[in-house]
């Protein structure tokens, strides 16, 4: 969690052309050509050079500064000249000001659903109140999601930085996406701590045995749960279409990491939150 | 029993259902028998165009907008429409207080030539000189422009022979017309086209007299082409506010068919997958769950295609997820049904017990799902949108198939020991 923030800090994302404007544009050529005969070209045609990546299918993906569609003919046009007419699978150019709304609402978005979701759970237990506070657990719900949703984070900072991957709406919406996902685990955990605890109204307990016991009893389930969507993922990595495999692999890491610390993180810290006076 | 009847009786009128919902999303057999209701297939699937306008309202009194903009849609609409486009799409959207227009061209071939057709609709605009400070004259918009030309006709000069485009405005059009003509009598009255005028003397023809009727004449502009090309943009209809592109985004069609096939592909070796899994693990258990999966799968694609929901690639993505998460509600009961038989509660009263404790957590972890797909409904834009869309679908049909539809197996097949 900790380094995945540094990574953040440090290496910083790298943002998508839907978040600040931009060309983004994939194309294939008929002839072989190459990154330096690309780029060449643009040099030598407009003076520039843009970033060009090469994608897995064999076509090429050319980020360029906004284009409108009069450059974007000019461009076909030498890029023709020099190496066959191009097949473009994909071109997207984006105006500065649509990048920068989704950029505000995506932030917005997240921030809504930590919150509304941190409110359900403290909502959802509210009938339990010791000996820890049903607002605690909304609180610790919170700041699991937060390292749930961190982790994957960091991972993109770190593909960002050494393989160039760029945080677009989708990586938006994955993140979303696990912090819905991620905590049904720690809501299974939780659950049966709140039912054991209902159970035991009165006598005297004590919690750490409590929480112990909740987690060994639904452990499996939790492990479950998460593997018949990691099947999916896994899946959708190894042989769905190569424009969400980032996608998909935020998903997949924000899922394991999220079983995980349903039990590593959630637990022990309603543990440490105890009221005071409980063993 | 009769309460055994009715739940028999109840499962097989959800198999049947299942199975009509399965024929009726499985597109390439569906077809095959009728044409009712295809799948819609989003741009990045069938490959085609999507383009995002900005509406410059700065011209245009705040009444008058919502017209404004109804009436460039629709202007915009029949253009696009003359491209011979399959179910073109154009719409407008606001938001953080810009008016934005939409056009979605599925499977066109020559993006370029489509902007340049709805980019190059002519901005008619008349406006005054208002002072001359030295050589440079100071224009002032009458605020009569191609939002009340009615119609145009292309005729010629009768001496001259050069090509003209007749003009005839709407009522409200003329009025304007004739209290611009009649404060400007003697002076130059300028017709800009989109922003521009070559130069004076070609362009701002002298005011005569006040002129009533709404009908103007622009002569001397154009070549016979010139002013043809112009009739027909204006009969189309003259853009009523100037736009701008800001947004462009083109999906070549066997990128996104690939991409479809792939999906497809990946979805049916993940389902598979979770298949293999609740049976080994689960056994008898896992066969009922998986049932319920396999109807799930046909009855929410089933939903997704009466609708009917574009299907985008996210949407894919989406319904696929929801895939993954269809059984963890039969997890988490079978889970508890087998602690409560370890307790010693008979089979039957194992299963119900376990639809109930198992219920909170079902309940509470599905509800948060919802609200991050309501999020994500609310505050992004259309790509978005569509998994948004799915996966809330999927996780409410999810509830129903994995507890009403599992129950329902369970509650049948049982048999209580004697």
């Amino acid at each position: 969690m900790l380094a995945s923030l540094v990574l953040i800090l440090v290496l910083g994302f790298r943002p998508g052309i839907d978040l600040t404007g931009g060309t983004s544009w994939q194309l294939s050529f008929p002839e072989e050509t190459g990154l330096e005969e690309i780029k060449n070209v643009f040099q030598k045609e407009t003076g520039f050079i843009p970033s060009v990546k090469k994608a897995g299918d064999g076509s090429f993906i050319i980020r360029l500064p906004e284009t409108g569609e009069e450059l974007h003919q000019n461009y076909i046009g030498f890029l023709e000249k020099e190496f066959g007419t191009p097949v473009e699978l994909n071109f997207s150019s984006i105006g500065p000001t649509v990048g920068r709304e989704l950029r505000a609402r995506a932030i917005w978005a997240v921030v809504l659903v930590l919150l509304s979701i941190s409110f359900y759970v403290a909502f959802a237990f509210r009938k339990v109140s010791e000996p820890v506070k049903s607002w605690k657990y909304g609180g610790i719900a919170l700041i699991t999601l937060l390292h749930d949703a961190g982790i994957p984070a960091g991972l993109l900072a770190l593909l960002g930085h050494f393989k160039g991957i760029e945080i677009d709406t989708n990586f938006i919406v994955a993140l979303l996406v696990i912090v819905g996902f991620s905590v049904h685990d720690t809501i299974v955990v939780f659950d049966r701590i709140r039912e054991n605890l209902i159970l035991h109204r009165g006598k005297r307990i004590v919690l750490a045995d409590l929480i112990n016991e909740s987690i060994r009893s639904t452990i499996a389930r939790s492990i479950n749960t998460s593997l018949t969507l990691v099947f999916i993922l896994l899946a959708l990595i190894f042989f769905g279409p190569p424009s969400i495999f980032y996608f998909v692999l935020t998903i997949l890491v924000g899922t394991v990491i999220g079983t995980y610390s349903s039990i590593f993180v959630a637990s022990p810290l309603l543990y440490v939150l105890r009221g005071k006076g409980v063993d | 029993m009769r309460n055994r009847k009715r739940l028999v009786f109840f499962l097989v009128f959800l198999i049947a259902v299942s199975i009509v919902a399965g024929l009726f999303a499985y597109e390439p057999l569906f077809k095959k028998w009728t044409g009712f209701r295809s799948w819609q297939l989003g741009l990045d699937l069938a490959g085609g165009s999507f383009l995002i306008y900005e509406i410059d309202l700065n011209g245009v009194a705040p009444v008058d907008r919502d017209s404004v903009v109804k009436g460039l849609r629709d202007v915009v609409e029949r253009r696009v429409n003359l491209f011979g486009v399959r179910e073109p799409k154009v719409y407008t959207e606001e938001s953080a207080g810009a008016n934005r227009l939409v056009v979605e061209l599925a499977g066109i071939s020559d993006v370029g030539e489509a902007i340049a057709q709805i980019g190059e609709t002519p901005f008619l605009e008349f406006r005054e000189i208002v002072s001359v400070e030295g050589d440079m004259a100071v224009f002032s918009p009458t605020g009569l422009t191609g939002r009340y030309v009615k119609g145009a006709q292309l005729g010629f000069d009768q001496i001259t022979r050069e090509a003209q485009v007749y003009l005839e405005f709407n009522d409200e059009g003329a009025g304007i017309f004739e209290e611009v003509t009649g404060r400007n009598i003697g002076q130059p009255l300028c017709i800009f086209l989109d922003g521009e005028i070559r130069s004076m003397e070609e362009d701002c023809p002298t005011v005569q007299a006040q002129i009533s009727g709404g009908k103007a004449q622009i002569t001397g502009r154009f070549s016979v082409d010139e002013a043809r090309a112009i009739v027909e943009r204006f009969n189309a209809g003259a853009l009523p506010a100037p736009i701008k592109l800001i947004n462009q985004q083109t999906i070549g069609a066997d990128f996104g068919k690939d991409a479809l096939t792939s999906s497809v592909f990946a979805g049916a070796v993940g389902t598979a997958v979770i298949i293999l899994f609740m049976l080994i693990y689960y056994r008898r258990f896992g066969l009922f769950a998986v049932v319920a999966l396999l109807m799930y799968i046909a009855l929410t694609l089933a939903v997704f295609k009466i609708i009917p929901i574009t299907l985008t690639l996210a949407g894919v993505a989406g319904f696929l997820l929801s895939v993954g998460m269809a059984v963890d509600a039969n997890i988490l009961v079978f889970e508890r049904t087998k602690e409560e038989i370890k307790k010693g509660l008979n089979r039957l009263s194992a299963i119900e017990e376990g639809f109930r404790r198992a219920w909170p957590s079902i309940r509470d972890s599905n509800i948060t799902t919802m609200i991050s797909s309501i999020v994500l409904y609310y505050f992004t834009s259309s790509f978005v949108q569509g998994f948004a869309l799915a996966l809330f679908i999927g996780v409410v049909m999810s509830m129903f198939s994995a507890i009403t539809v599992t129950r329902t197996l369970l509650r049948v097949f049982t048999v209580p020991k004697t």
